[in-house]
């Protein structure tokens, strides 16, 4: 299938407002409902794609959240001008985290995002440049 | 009572509809369309909330509930009296004159709901000693937050508590204890809840209550409280005396249900922050929260459209109730036995009611056209058009249900390319 034939939709993550973070995952979520698609494809989306979203509010003070469906596959792509990762190998590990006593007093930084990310999806890239920033991609097999 | 999927207790009247677009803009499931003047509402959407009925000025909506006729099908009647009914006469004190009222206007006897909700906290309470149990629980006492759970945040089902909601329990109990003082069938005897909202009448008559025969009807609360008018509280008999405790009458009111718990507990009130907590719930925060009550109406079920004082009033009256005629009783439920009779498997059915198509392919095409028409929108969410927001009537569009040139840009120079529209459905 082409790419003109997919669908897309996109949204601007909004790095310091914490309340908003979660928005993106959950319009993704009530589209893909929408398609009809099977509930477990639609939760492994909504969690892997809410971890990359948080990920984008925490570390990299926001960046642009793309969504494209075509029939057999669904693509996110978050995209940051943040501090970018330098040992991705590492950040991938679980219970790595660099996130400050502050983040971790709201719930965050125990490591699990990205972990989560990989088990949830079918295919995960990562490619980060160390102030430069980063662009997370995830693949779904629908 | 056969039960009927499709029953709905909202309804509208045409002749008293002006096509404004109040209700439209509340409905929390955008279940409400304006088409040629006239409201009209998708059944398969309609969780009950009665928001439409609260802000409709032209009286238009109304909410159906059971006739009271109903009652003469019965050798024996009970009346299932919810702690909202308490809040409803500003001059009645005593709780047990409001109950034992009931047998002066015709019923034979009655039973406290808010004795079921004592059931219910003390069934919670067990609960929270297991280790193992999902967080957190959410309460089903609200029919209409259990519906919207159903068909708007489906992934939280697993959450709804597995015990039987408080009129669930009182109908059982109502019931058995009228065989056993009469002696008659099952089938002689009448159980009627007095209700508060119009989501109770519906989620009976939808089979929302498994225990069957359970509620045989659904009487307004508008309606008892007109006929309660004309006794006076001298004429009342006291022959049974009250059983709920002080924490059970307190489910009327928002915060009431999570009183009578430990542990961190939540309650939320209001179609808008319940919807909003929900969404919390399902972005995976509030893990640490324990129990999770929500009512729909605000300020609780003193809230309910079928209620006839003020929800702060009615509020008031039952506070003074639970520190007054109330406050000495104790919930004594954890000694009884059997409790677990009053658990319940979770079978609760979803229902994606905001499927594009049913099949996927055209699923696909229909919300690849959304996509694309959505932008080409003025983004005013107006309403004008007859649909709640302009993703709704980007939606309507491409379900061929309204014509593009509806919408308000259409009047301007700059048009709506509708030839993607054409393109695709030819
Ligand atoms: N978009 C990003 N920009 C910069 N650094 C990132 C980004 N995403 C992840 N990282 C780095 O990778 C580490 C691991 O990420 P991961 O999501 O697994 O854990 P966390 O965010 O620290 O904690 P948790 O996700 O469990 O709340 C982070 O601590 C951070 O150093
Ligand atoms: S809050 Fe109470 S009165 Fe209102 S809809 Fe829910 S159950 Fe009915
Ligand atoms: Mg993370």
């Amino acid at each position: 299938m082409s790419q003109s034939n997919s669908i897309l939709w996109s949204f601007d993550v909004d790095g310091k407002n914490f309340d908003s973070a979660g928005f993106a995952s959950q319009s993704t979520k009530f589209k893909l409902r929408q398609l009809g698609l099977n509930g477990d494809i639609i939760k492994r989306v909504a969690i892997a794609m809410y971890e990359g979203e948080i990920n984008m509010v925490i570390h990299a003070e926001g960046g642009v959240a793309n969504v494209e469906v075509d029939e057999d596959k669904i693509i996110i792509t978050l995209t940051d001008t943040g501090k970018g990762i330098a040992d991705i190998e590492q950040a991938m590990r679980e219970g790595f985290s660099t996130a400050t006593e502050e983040i971790r007093d709201l719930g965050f930084g125990a490591g699990m995002g990205l972990p989560n990310m990989k088990k949830n999806s079918d295919e995960l890239i990562i490619d980060s440049a160390v102030g430069k920033g980063t662009k997370v991609t995830m693949i779904f097999a629908i | 009572m056969e039960t009927d999927k499709s029953y709905c207790a909202v309804k509208i009247d045409k002749d008293k509809c002006k096509g404004c677009i109040n209700c439209m803009k509340k409905c929390p499931t955008e279940a409400i369309r304006v088409r040629n003047g006239k409201a009209t509402i998708n059944y398969d959407r309609c969780v009950g909330c009665g928001e439409c009925i609260r802000t409709c000025t032209h009286n238009a909506k109304y909410a159906t509930s059971d006739s009271l006729d109903l009652m003469n099908d019965f050798k024996y009647t009970v009346a299932l009296v919810p702690p909202s009914l308490l809040g409803q006469f500003p001059n009645v004190i005593d709780p047990s004159v409001i109950s034992n009222s009931m047998k002066n206007i015709g019923f034979d006897d009655f039973y406290e709901v808010a004795r079921g909700a004592d059931l219910v906290s003390a069934l919670t309470r067990k609960k929270f000693e297991e280790c193992d149990r999902q967080k957190p629980l959410i309460s089903t006492a609200c029919p209409v937050c259990v519906e919207l759970i159903l068909i708007r945040f489906n992934d939280l089902k697993d959450y709804l508590i597995d015990i039987m909601p408080p009129l669930e329990i009182a109908a059982k109990i109502a019931r058995k204890r009228a065989m056993k003082a009469t002696g008659l069938a099952s089938e002689d005897i009448g159980v009627f809840f007095i209700s508060p909202c119009p989501a109770k009448v519906a989620s009976t008559h939808r089979g929302f209550y498994t225990e069957n025969p359970g509620v045989d009807g659904v009487f307004a609360m508008s309606d008892i409280c007109l006929k309660l008018m004309h006794i006076s509280q001298a004429e009342v008999d006291i022959t049974r005396p009250i059983v709920a405790s002080n924490l059970g009458v307190a489910w009327a009111t928002s915060g009431g249900e999570v009183s009578a718990l430990d542990g961190r507990v939540l309650a939320a009130d209001g179609i808008e922050n319940v919807i909003s907590v929900l969404k919390e719930l399902e972005s995976g925060k509030l893990k640490d929260i324990d129990y999770v009550e929500l009512n729909a109406c605000p300020g609780g079920c003193v809230g309910g459209v079928f209620t006839i004082e003020n929800p702060f009033v009615a509020k008031s009256k039952i506070h003074t109730i639970r520190r007054t005629s109330l406050y000495n009783k104790k919930n004594t439920v954890d000694k009884i036995e059997h409790l677990d009779e009053y658990l319940r498997s979770l079978d609760w059915e979803t229902d994606d009611v905001f499927v594009l198509d049913k099949d996927f392919k055209k699923a696909f095409v229909k919300l690849r056209q959304v996509e694309q028409l959505l932008p080409q929108l003025p983004q005013l969410d107006c309403g004008v058009c007859g649909s709640p927001s302009c993703r709704a009537f980007a939606e309507d569009v491409v379900n061929g249900i309204v014509t593009i040139d509806k919408c308000v840009r259409q009047t301007e120079e700059n048009g709506i390319d509708d030839d993607l529209i054409k393109k695709e459905t030819e």
